[in-house]
């Protein structure tokens, strides 16, 4: 079982506790009708899946009930960093540098703008 | 001799560690034995003169007593202490006897001397690996009914319970500092230190008495003492440490992420009579900062014809069965080994005035001191010779040895053969914690390599040769290990100083001379599956060249045993006949549980009552005492119908029926899901989740809601009321509340957090009574305060605000039934209450109390849809008929482009349509699939399916919904549903069965 850190209870918590929420920094069109039949099902269906570092979200549901971000190894399973809904990308070239434990993982400044990028900016 | 008399005939006076007075008595197969308190099962049986045990898996090949640990894979008996506590396949090597224990040998029919199955072993030429693959192929049909049941019969080994298991367990959650698996000399040392700098220290190992191989080793000396000794003194001084917790009994089964380790502990299975309140097993799940993986090495059995027979035992379980147990295994004992550990046992025997005629040794000069000793015991030492066969059936009585370069053979008569490979260090915990074990060529042995957790491996699993150095590694990981976790420079480091040798290394792996490729004898890898060298050999010949493929092929390794002997032997065997280096071949992954885990273990509480929560209603109680049958809706007992005397529930249910459309009747609808969404930004959020709008609906007017997936397909519905600007009472259905919850906040927190809105679950706050029917109003109105009920003041579909029996309440008017009707929301604390006085009201006025099965008929009388029920994630608003529902002017609501994707716009697709049968009396399967042409070949197009289907009583006729391609074009035609009986008619029409104008909405 997997300990998750929630970067608004800012505490590990056991996976019990939370609960995945798919790939993260999907963005839902603005204004979503006019969008494409390639671009929408690319945003409805198309999903990284990647054998690495992916972005994926998660919810700390039997806490405090936030969703949030997380980059995690699909191939360790380790987390290497936890983010709050909203803030950018962090550099996974520089967290993977740095250390691979969460609580090494620091992130730094805000990486550039990519085409997909968060799903949850205010 | 008193020992002797009570404890068997090869119970050795003076040797052991058992106190010769505790006598426990048990029985064999209905024999009855007397062992010593602290005996095993295996080594009471060896005392009492038994090799024979079971009968092998496939062969049916009498088996014995290979080890005197829990790799053991022949020993395995059932044990029953009443019929619903019985256990299949306990190793006799683990199980402690007690005073009663009873315990029957498997896998033998009549009995354990004399088989029938044995018959396979006559047979085996044709039971070769994969034979199942290959033979049995014809006929067809016969698999399933003859082959496979007799297969299935004949092999196996225990047999399970029939009733449920009346044992209790029990779980406990532990955090610590370091967790050290094995208390052997290198887990005591590396706990010892780690204990010293005060960090929290667990240690766990899965025999009753600690020490691991100082139980054995009679020649080591730490700090002093005699090595079992010095454990002893170890672990009394550890458990009397504030800091740390011994758990023996207790094994380490999984090493999972992040060092989270499930450990077993086994409480009641060695005591006579436990206590009532005992559990049975306790779960113990634990997350470390640091891991140290002390686990030892396993020894490995030589590969030679007939080396399964019964009395052929490792070398070490010898001593342990000496040393320990004080019992010999024979009284002439032959020595078959690669390396030089079985020395050692040997000498032992021989000490205690075991005649031990000869050493046979593959190597062919082996030189150290310890052989040397054994020659001037007067052992005869045989280097470069090979045991290429085992005399005897259900005891083995002589060994037939030859040069391992040609020669004359030679026959040594014994009444047991003592045999080492060598050590196979257990790296299996370091595997499963997703390290990666290294080939260490010059040793032939797998090696922890490159670590993925918190953990050090030390001693025997780790290759570490030598108890001081074996020591010294376990002091410095123990003590670097409570230095990370935070206790750096603290207490006062541990020394301890060690004499005598423990060493790990030499022997060899594969198959021994004598079972050379040619040979069509039987020279067991793997005991518990039956698996030889040949068959090994076979897969590869059959093109099995991935290790992978040859242990699904022969099942190597695959018992429950999981191949802690023979592994390696399987993989040097395929890897010389493949000639490729053993690396390349590969080893196949271990996995979690080490040992076979009870499902008692893992099951634990969640049994039963506490399997699952059950959800009640407030009126609950008031449903149970009516006698109201009831269903399960997810984790919620809803009333499904009240049968009245003499009733069954076809008559029960027509009538509540008739009741609601002609009086009036209630209904508890407090599953339902409610949501409160406050907030000024309230009416754009459920703008943005519904395809409805909302932002003109008055306040104190209700709405009918339909929720999609981006996809366009419909999520969810319920009926929206506006309590005022900034604040809606939500509903949902039942089974959706959780789901549509999750989807409300996922969308306001990451999609539109720019939205003021507040979300909060008040499914569980409201108690909610539905009174249906032409008299509701005049039932309740009496008990109403404050609100004009009036048809004018508060028409259908409008909320109000008031009091009801005095108690706050949300008053909806509103109707799943078609009828005039009421859905009054009060706090759940009040609902059973107002619900009796409401029936007490409405009863001489015809009030009924109808369940679900009524609930779901009337609103299928009237067409309303259940999503789940006529939806199935694949139907859009269109396809249901609710295309009112969508709000034309909406610029965006979640859905919204799913909706306008090309399939779901296309012509063809399955819209919901009302069916009627030709003959009125049929009611239609649901599920049930739809045709044009029944007369079509099969298979046949299906262009649709039955969705929802009664009988209604008010219809006086059945009725169904059904999901129908192209079906709004085809009202009118005739379609049919073939069913196994013939074919039924049907026509197909709109999907309001009653009161098609609505009027009764508005009475």
């Amino acid at each position: 079982m997997l300990l998750i850190k929630c970067p608004y209870c800012e505490d590990e918590r056991p996976e019990l506790e939370f609960r995945n929420a798919g790939e993260a920094h999907l963005v839902r069109a603005n204004p979503i009708v006019d969008q494409s039949d390639d671009d929408f099902a690319a945003f409805l269906y198309f999903r990284q899946n990647p054998k690495g570092l992916q972005f994926e979200r998660w919810r700390h549901i039997h806490g405090c009930g936030r969703f949030f971000n997380a980059v995690r190894d699909s191939v360790s399973d380790k987390f290497l960093t936890v983010y709050k809904a909203g803030e950018p990308k962090p550099n996974v070239e520089q967290l993977v540098t740095r250390g691979t434990t969460p609580a090494e993982a620091v992130v730094e400044s805000p990486a550039p703008r990519t085409p997909r990028t968060k799903k949850a900016e205010a | 001799m008193t020992n002797q008399v009570h404890s068997g005939s090869n119970r050795i006076s003076g040797a052991g560690r058992l106190t010769p007075a505790k006598t426990v008595r048990f029985t064999f197969d209905g024999q009855s034995l007397t062992g010593l308190e602290g005996d095993t099962l295996a080594s009471a049986l060896l005392a009492n003169g038994i090799h024979l045990v079971g009968r092998s898996f496939k062969y049916h090949r009498p088996r014995g007593i290979l080890s005197a640990g829990s790799e053991e894979p022949n020993a395995l008996v059932d044990i029953e202490r009443d019929k619903s506590r019985k256990q299949p396949n306990v190793r006799a090597t683990v199980q402690e006897i007690y005073d009663g224990l009873k315990v029957k040998s498997q896998n033998r029919w009549p009995s354990l001397t004399f088989d029938v199955g044995a018959i396979n072993d006559v047979f085996s030429p044709m039971l070769p690996a994969g034979f199942y693959y290959k033979t049995f192929m014809w006929p067809k049909f016969a698999w399933k009914t003859i082959y496979e049941p007799k297969i299935r019969a004949a092999a196996g080994l225990g047999v399970v319970p029939g009733e449920p298991d009346t044992d209790r367990y029990s779980n406990r959650f532990a955090h610590c500092d370091v967790l050290v698996v094995g208390a052997g000399a290198a887990g005591l040392a590396a706990a010892l230190s780690a204990a010293a700098t005060g960090a929290t220290v667990i240690l766990c190992d899965e025999q009753p008495e600690v020490g691991g191989a100082l139980r054995y080793e009679s020649d080591v000396t730490i700090d002093g003492a005699p090595g079992y000794e010095w454990a002893t003194a170890t672990i009394a001084r550890l458990r009397a440490m504030d800091n740390v917790t011994v758990l023996t009994r207790t094994t380490a089964f999984g090493y999972y992420a992040q060092n989270f380790v499930g450990l077993a502990e086994r409480i009641s299975d060695h005591l006579s009579t436990p206590a009532a309140e005992m559990p049975r097993e306790r779960l113990w799940q634990i997350r470390a900062k640091k891991v140290v993986l002390a686990t030892g090495a396993i020894e490995r059995h030589m590969v030679f014809a007939n080396n399964d027979r019964p009395g052929v035992m490792l070398a070490s379980a010898a001593r342990m069965f000496l040393n320990h147990y004080g019992v010999a295994i024979g009284r002439k004992v032959g020595v078959y080994t690669a390396n030089d550990s079985a020395y050692a046992a040997a000498i032992d025997l021989k000490r205690a005035g075991i005649d031990v005629p000869i050493i046979v040794d593959t190597r062919d000069n082996p030189k150290s001191a310890i052989v040397e000793e054994a020659r001037s015991l007067g052992i005869e030492v045989l280097p470069g010779h090979a045991v290429f066969s085992a005399g005897g059936k259900r005891r083995v009585s002589s060994m037939l040895i030859k040069p391992n370069r040609g020669g004359s053979e030679r026959k040594v008569a014994v009444d047991a053969v003592i045999v080492s490979a060598g050590w196979t260090p257990s790296v299996h915990l370091f595997s499963q914690s997703r390290g990666k074990v290294a080939w260490d060529a010059a040793n032939e042995r797998f090696l922890p390599g490159t670590y993925a957790q918190d953990c050090l491996s030390v001693g025997a699993c780790n290759g570490t040769d030598g108890l001081q150095d074996v020591i010294n590694e376990a002091i410095a990981a123990g003590g670097s290990s409570a230095e990370q976790a935070g206790f750096a420079g603290k207490g006062t480091p541990v020394s301890l100083t060690a004499t005598g040798s423990a060493s790990w290394i030499g022997g060899m792996i594969g198959s021994a001379a004598g079972a050379g490729p040619d040979t069509t004898v039987k020279a067991f890898v793997d005991f518990q599956n039956d698996v030889t060298a040949k068959d090994v050999r076979l897969a590869v010949r059959e093109g099995m060249h991935s290790i992978e493929h040859v242990k699904r092929f022969t099942t190597n390794g695959m018992a429950t045993d999981q191949g802690k002997t023979s592994n390696l032997h399987g993989l040097a065997i395929a890897a010389e006949a493949l000639n490729k280096p053993i690396p390349a071949v590969g080893l196949t992954t271990f996995r979690a549980p080490f040992t076979p885990v009870t499902f008692g273990t893992i099951v634990n509480h969640a049994r039963h009552d506490l399997f699952d929560p059950t959800r009640r209603t407030p009126m609950h109680a008031w449903h149970a005492a009516q006698g109201a049958a009831f269903e399960d809706v997810g984790q919620w007992k809803r009333a499904w119908y009240y049968p009245q005397a003499g009733e069954d529930m076809h008559a029960a249910v027509n009538r509540e029926c008739v009741a609601v459309r002609t009086e009036a009747g209630i209904f508890d609808a407090s599953t339902l899901g409610k949501i409160e969404v406050v907030g000024p930004d309230a009416a754009k959020f459920l703008e943005l989740l519904y395809t409805n709008p909302w932002e003109k609906l008055g306040v104190g007017r209700l709405r009918y809601g339909i929720m999609l997936r981006e996809d366009g397909f419909i999520y969810d519905d319920g009926v929206v009321g506006r309590l005022a600007e900034d604040r809606f009472h939500v509903t949902t259905t039942t089974g959706g509340a959780p789901r549509v919850m999750n989807h409300m906040e996922d969308y306001l927190q990451t999609e539109f957090p720019h939205l003021d809105v507040w979300l909060t679950s008040t499914t569980e706050q409201w108690g909610v009574i539905a009174v249906q029917g032409p008299r509701s109003r005049e039932i309740i109105a009496p008990l109403v305060e404050g609100i004009d009920m009036s048809n004018e003041a508060m028409p259908h579909m409008s909320v109000r605000e008031g009091k009801i029996c005095g108690v706050p309440t949300r008053l909806f008017r509103m109707s799943f039934t078609g009828e005039t009707g009421y859905e009054i929301n009060v706090p759940a604390d009040y609902g059973q209450a107002v619900w009796e006085a409401i029936y007490e009201r409405g009863k001489p006025l015809g009030l009924t109390p109808y369940g679900t099965e009524a609930m779901h008929i009337l609103r299928a009388e009237k067409g309303y849809i259940i999503v789940g029920q006529d939806t199935d994630g694949t139907v859009t608003p269109q396809d249901a008929g609710l295309t009112w529902a969508i709000g034309k002017n909406k610029t965006d609501y979640v859905g919204i482009r799913g909706l306008l994707r090309r399939d779901l716009v296309t012509p063809g697709r399955k819209q919901l349509v009302g069916l009627k049968t030709v003959d009125p009396k049929v009611v239609l399967e649901e599920g049930a699939q739809i045709v044009a042409n029944p007369n079509q070949p099969v298979p046949m197009t299906m262009i649709g399916h039955v969705t929802s289907s009664y009988w209604s009583e008010n219809c006086g006729r059945s009725i169904a919904l059904a999901l129908v391609i192209d079906g709004t074009k085809r009202l009118g035609e005739t379609l049919y549903v073939p069913m196994p009986n013939g074919v039924i008619e049907v026509e197909v029409t709109g999907t309001v069965f009653f009161d098609e104008k609505g009027e009764r909405l508005n009475g």
